[in-house]
Parts: C-alpha cells; sequence; structure tokens
C-alpha cells in the first residue's frame, strides 16, 4: 500500500489537489479512502471519487469548477435582518457594502420607521446589532474585520431595550 | 461492368460522397479501385494507428481534406496515459511529402507539436482549413507559424484543446493581406489576445461568418468587434462580464440588434444573469445556443432566456445536452428524471441527447422512449455508479431495453445506472444499427459482453469500464473485432493469458496493454497468464505494431 501511496504522490492528473482516486472504485461500498479533501467530508458515505467518473472532459470540469467557485464568491450575500417589535423581516446583500458604515446607514434607513427614537447611535436610543454566526452563536456586530463578519454572518437582529444594554459596544 | 469506360465510372462516382459508399465502390475490382482513389478528395481515418500514413498518401495522392482520430473516447476522462500515443508528426511528415496539395486538416485528440504545426503552415501553398479538437502538445508559437505562412487560410477551429500560452503575438502574425478568414474559434485558449490586432483581422475579413473569442477579450471589445462583423452566424462571446446599468451595456444591447444574421451563440463565460438579456434581441433567431460554460447563470434568468429561444421552436428541438454544475452531490437542484420527461413531451424531434442526472427511473425512460423515437443518439448518466430505480429499486434494464426498442436508427447509446445482463439482452436483440456502445458499472457475467457482441451487426466501437467481463467473453468470437474500429476494456476481469490468446489468434488486431503501476518496468514475461489486465485497448490495423508506444504500453 505504500508504494501505491507514492505512485499516487507523483501521479500525473488534472483533477484537483486533494480529490483521490481509488484504484478499484466499487460504487456500492460504502467504505472510503483515508485521504479526503474537505468537499468529500460532505458527501453521503457511500460516494466517492472514481477515476474519470463522471464522464466529463477534463477540460470542461476544470473549467466549471474554476467558474464556479468564482461565481460563488461574487454573488450575492443576502441574509435576513429581524428587528424587535417589527410586523416583517428584511433582506439585506451584504455584498452591496464595502464597510460597517454603510451597512450601519443603509440598516438605520431601512427600519427608521419602526424606531421610537432618532438613529444617532444605536446605544442612546438603546439598540444593538447582531448577528448569528456559523457556529449559531449570537454576535455583536462590529468586531471583526468586516469580510470575516460578511463571510460568517448568517442572520441579523436589531436587539432592543433591557438586553441590548449588556450587549452595546462602546465604539 | 468492366465494359464502363473510365470517364463514365469517373463521373459516377462523383456522386459518391460517404467514405463508406467509396470504400465499398473500390472493392468491386482493381478498375474500380483506381478510379476511386484517384477521385477521392476527402479522406477520414478513425484510427491513427489503423494504418500507416504512408499507405494513405500513397493510396489518395490527390486527397484535399484529412481527417485523423487518435486516442480513444475514454482518454478525455482520464483513462488514457498522457503520453500514450496519437501523434500527428508522422501524418503531417507523410502528407507533406506525398500529398503537397492538401487544404484542410482535422486531427481530434492527438499529440500536436508547435514543429508539427510549422511543418504544416511552410508545407501546404494552398491549405485553408485547420480544425484541432481535444489536441494537445503545442502553444500559441504553433498557431503563430499557421498565422504567418499560411496565405489564404479560410479556417483555424480550436476547439477544447489544451493550448500552452506563450504570448499573445500570434494573433498579429496574421498579415495585412490576410482577408480570407470564414470562421476563427480560439475560444479554449487561457491567455490574454491582442484585441487591436483582432478587431484590424475582423475588420479586413468580410467573409467572417464564425468567430468564437476567448475569455481574455472584453465586452468592450466585443461590442467593437460586432460593429465591424454584424453578418456573423455563430458567435462565441468572451468575457460577458459587466453591470446592466452601464453605458456599455446599452451600446452591446443596440449591437446585438444589428447582427440579424446570428444563428448560434456560445460563451458566456463570465455572464452574469443581467449580461443576458443585451441578447434576447437575437434569441428568436438561434438554432443553437450553448451555455454549458456560464454556471453564474442561475434558475429564473435561464430559464428565461431559453424560453426566449427555445419556446417557438421547441418542438422542433433535436439536440440538447445537459451537463451537472455540481459533481458531487445533489443538493436541491438535483436534475432528475422528471426533467427528461418533460422535455420528451415537448420535443418529439429529439435525436440527440447527453444528460447527466441524479436518479433515473425506468417509467420515465419508457415514457422517453415513446415520445422520442427518433434517436441517433441517446446518452444518459447517472452521477452515482450503479445506481438502481430509485422508486422500485430495480435495475434499469426495462428502461433501456425500451429506447433500444423505440428507436430503431440508434447509433450511439451510453448506459448507466444499477443493470443487468438483461439490458445486454435486448441491446443485442433491438440495436440493429447501434455503431458505439458505452458501458460503465453494470452487467452481472460474460454473458451480458457476448450478447452484445453477438447481436449488434454494425458496432464499431465498444468502451467498457468496471464490468465484470473476463476472458470467455472476450474471446468469444474473435473475428467480430475485424469488423470493428476498437475495443477498450479497463477495470474488468480480463487476463493477461486471455490477452495473449487473442493477439495469437488475430494478428490482424494490435492488442495493447495498458500497465501503469510499477511493474510496468518489468518485462512483460514476468507476468502470469491469471495477472488482471488493468486497461485493454484492441484495434484492427493494417499497419503492423506501433513503434512509438512508450514502456507502459505493451503490445502483444
Amino acid at each position: 500500500m505504500e508504494d501505491l501511496d507514492n505512485l499516487k504522490a507523483t501521479e500525473l492528473t488534472l483533477g484537483l489537489p486533494g480529490i483521490d482516486a481509488p484504484e478499484k472504485p466499487s460504487p456500492a461500498s460504502a467504505t472510503g479512502s483515508n485521504k479526503r479533501s474537505n468537499e468529500e467530508c460532505c458527501l453521503p458515505a457511500a460516494k466517492k471519487q472514481v477515476v474519470g467518473w463522471p464522464p466529463v472532459r477534463s477540460y470542461r470540469m476544470n473549467s466549471i469548477r474554476v467558474r464556479k467557485m468564482e461565481a460563488e464568491d461574487s454573488t450575492g450575500i443576502y441574509v435576513k435582518v429581524g428587528m424587535d417589535g417589527a410586523p416583517y423581516l428584511r433582506k439585506v446583500d451584504l455584498r452591496v457594502y464595502k464597510d460597517y458604515k454603510e451597512l450601519m446607514e443603509a440598516l438605520n434607513d431601512m427600519f427608521k420607521c419602526f424606531s421610537l427614537g432618532g438613529a444617532e447611535g444605536h446605544e442612546e436610543s438603546g439598540y444593538a446589532i447582531t448577528y448569528e454566526d456559523k457556529d449559531g452563536d449570537w454576535m455583536l456586530v462590529g468586531d471583526v474585520p468586516w469580510e470575516m463578519f460578511i463571510s460568517s454572518c448568517k442572520r441579523m437582529r436589531i436587539m432592543k431595550g433591557s438586553e441590548a444594554r449588556g450587549l452595546s459596544s462602546s465604539t | 461492368m468492366t465494359y464502363f469506360p473510365e470517364e463514365v465510372v469517373e463521373h459516377i462516382v462523383d456522386f459518391l460522397g460517404s467514405h463508406r459508399d467509396r470504400n465499398a465502390m473500390s472493392t468491386v475490382c482493381t478498375a474500380w479501385y483506381q478510379v476511386e482513389r484517384l477521385s477521392r478528395r476527402n479522406v477520414f481515418v478513425g484510427n491513427c494507428y489503423a494504418i500507416r500514413p504512408e499507405r494513405v498518401m500513397a493510396r489518395f495522392p490527390w486527397m484535399k481534406s484529412l481527417s485523423v482520430k487518435g486516442k480513444p473516447h475514454f482518454a478525455d476522462f482520464n483513462l488514457v496515459p498522457y503520453d500514450w500515443g496519437g501523434f500527428a508528426q508522422p501524418w503531417i511528415e507523410a502528407a507533406a511529402r506525398g500529398c503537397p496539395g492538401l487544404e484542410e486538416l482535422r486531427l481530434k485528440r492527438m499529440v500536436v507539436t508547435d514543429d508539427d504545426l510549422e511543418l504544416l503552415a511552410r508545407s501546404f501553398p494552398n491549405f485553408k482549413s485547420l480544425v484541432l479538437v481535444s489536441c494537445e502538445g503545442f502553444s500559441t508559437d504553433g498557431l503563430a507559424a499557421i498565422a504567418t505562412y499560411c496565405r489564404g487560410l479560410r479556417e483555424l477551429d480550436l476547439q477544447e484543446n489544451e493550448v500552452e500560452d506563450h504570448g499573445h503575438q500570434w494573433l498579429s502574425c496574421f498579415p495585412d493581406s490576410c482577408t480570407s478568414l470564414i470562421s476563427l474559434n480560439f475560444a479554449c485558449l487561457k491567455g490574454e489576445v491582442n484585441a487591436n490586432a483582432l478587431e484590424r483581422l475582423v475588420a479586413r475579413c468580410p467573409d467572417l461568418r464564425s468567430l468564437k473569442l476567448n475569455r481574455a477579450i472584453s465586452v468592450e471589445s466585443l461590442n467593437r468587434i460586432l460593429t465591424r462583423a454584424p453578418h456573423l452566424v455563430d458567435l462565441g462571446t468572451g468575457s460577458m462580464m459587466l453591470n446592466h446599468h452601464t453605458e456599455a451595456y446599452h451600446r452591446l444591447i443596440n449591437t446585438f440588434l444589428k447582427c440579424k444574421s446570428l444563428r448560434s451563440l456560445s460563451g458566456f463565460c463570465d455572464a452574469s444573469s443581467c449580461c443576458l438579456q443585451a441578447v434576447y434581441p437575437v434569441c428568436m433567431n438561434l438554432t443553437a445556443l450553448n451555455l454549458s460554460y456560464a454556471p453564474a447563470i442561475q434558475g429564473d434568468d435561464l430559464i428565461k432566456l431559453i424560453c426566449l429561444s427555445v419556446a417557438s421552436a421547441c418542438k422542433d428541438l433535436q439536440e440538447l445536452r445537459v451537463f451537472p454544475s455540481d459533481i458531487y452531490g445533489a443538493g436541491t437542484a438535483a436534475v432528475t428524471e422528471e426533467g427528461l420527461v418533460a422535455i420528451s413531451s415537448g420535443c418529439p424531434k429529439l435525436n440527440s441527447l447527453l444528460y447527466f442526472c441524479y436518479q433515473m427511473t425506468n417509467t420515465a425512460l419508457v415514457t422517453v422512449a415513446k415520445n422520442c423515437p427518433h434517436f441517433t443518439r441517446f446518452r444518459l448518466c447517472i452521477l452515482d455508479p450503479g445506481k438502481p430505480d430509485p422508486v422500485t429499486n430495480q435495475p434499469l434494464d426495462e428502461g433501456f431495453g425500451a429506447i433500444v426498442r423505440s428507436c430503431k436508427n440508434l447509433r450511439r447509446l451510453s448506459l448507466s445506472g444499477l443493470l443487468t445482463d438483461k439490458v445486454f439482452l435486448y441491446i443485442g436483440m433491438h440495436a440493429e444499427h447501434l455503431e458505439m456502445l458505452s458501458i460503465a458499472f453494470a452487467g452481472d457475467s460474460d454473458k451480458g459482453m457476448v450478447y452484445v457482441l453477438n447481436g449488434c451487426k454494425n458496432l464499431r466501437k465498444l468502451e467498457i469500464r468496471d464490468c465484470p467481463f473476463g476472458d470467455d467473453a472476450l474471446l468469444k468470437d474473435v473475428t467480430k473485432y475485424e469488423t470493428m474500429r476498437s475495443l477498450w476494456m479497463s477495470s474488468c476481469d480480463v487476463t493477461l493469458g486471455g490477452c495473449r490468446a487473442l493477439a495469437a489468434k488475430m494478428p490482424s488486431l494490435n492488442v495493447e496493454i495498458i500497465n501503469e503501476s510499477d511493474e510496468a518496468n518489468e518485462f512483460q514475461e514476468n507476468f502470469g497468464d491469471l495477472h488482471k489486465v488493468e486497461k485493454l485497448y484492441v484495434y484492427r490495423t493494417v499497419g503492423g505494431g506501433r513503434t512509438d508506444a512508450p514502456d507502459f504500453v505493451w503490445i502483444l
């Protein structure tokens, strides 16, 4: 088996690195190879990468993979924004804004009809803007760099009142 | 018959277009053989190792157009090692010596070097058309040679080749005197292209009808080009990346409005949905639309574009290809049997299909077979190998059986999903005109393969991977392979002994074993007959064994 691994390391392949091709694929089996790329971890247990399968020309496979990755980078990131007391939620595309300031202005604009006071600063009006991250935790908006925020934000919530006071940051 | 004066026979031969007819005619008698060979203008060689190039040139000295194919089809899916063979060099050299009047060359799945292209460019004064499909081994330097030396070039068509980028100068090598281009396709080039040179080239070629740009061409440049060449019939857009609020976008719409001759569109490499709206004006006239390189186009916009292009002509749709967008898993947007059934009910004229999907049912296939009896090419690929009908958990034998029974003119078939020997019984019984069959992860026993070999009288190419077919099937009827172009078997149960037996019985066949393991460096004699063969490629040949095979290819 050792030799097989070494051979694989130097084997020419047009696939992306990290994609493994077992020598004798058996489609019905549920066993997998030891090395798996991140993408493969998300697959159901029975799936494994088979050499030359699906039968799509390497030329096409490569260009579609590359472009799909690029496409996913540039499509909008739409997240729901809810505000306590508001009868309905809104959706914003985080890609449209380039920093927190723009986002705050946009949110103020969107929700001003619901706020009790002015929209000067969220501490004074007793609001805190929070977001749910990939781990499911509710975090205060503004702590992490903007790019990191938009890639981890799943939804947002504008909290008010007593809950907000505890969370307000001193920006 | 032999009293016919030669002039009369010559005149009759002129009416014979197809290779098959001409081949048949030349076996009648020596006189007819002579007349035919001197009058043949288009020569097609389906397997570059089936005959030596010199023999072809000697037989057809007045050839104008030569088409040669190299690697077996499964090379497209990385099953054939990189340096297996399929070299263009001997063909170009032989043609340069024997047929200097050559005007057209078409190569598919071959290794072409820059030197080959330079030799080509310098050797044929009347050269008009070069088409390279799925080739590799050359760079933009080779293209520069073609551009420089091929006076009167009409067509340079590069389809899905792997081309090394050595800079963009090649396009500038077309001299100012070059005004004859009709077709130019460089969509597969990865590097930058000199947009100015391209625009000037387009401007001075009034007969240009087909132009396929690569990703490096900007929208602004596309606009300028289309303005110069509104008479284009076939367009491959470059990068269609633009925001629909810009001037560029509005200019582009106006430009497309003037392209009244456009019938075929492709490219859309970086197109986002809003870019597509620019092409709505031409959609109604399209006969061909290729969006397969535009993964960014999503649902609704895609549907709208297709509706505009296809809706009114849906009933006339003849060919459809649906590629997988997500190689790894289904997701909520999985393509299933439902899509295929819907298409079949609206498009009764469908004759060519390539369909990748997540699942398929027998019922669906039976319906499709009933709705579309005119299939000549039917390729179905269920992404999960060996997957049964999800509703009944049965193999898909009956579904494919319905297809071969209903589609009497079926010439090409690719199978997938869970399949037993039964499907091969059906194929052998009903697929009379089948010429090419691709099988993967199917069958139970040797009987499956034997049904096909016995039944399909017109079979030319059989390619099999990961099936339980062994020596018994391979050796059942060895003379059958002489009637076929080639047989490919990989990851099956054939042994070295079986292959040796085949080679011994049939000297007119090349039996190639492709052995990529570490053991490849050892001598073949060290392996016993029971050694399982990883990859077997068998083809008929009058050219004898190959002299250019690498170490890991054993010719028995």
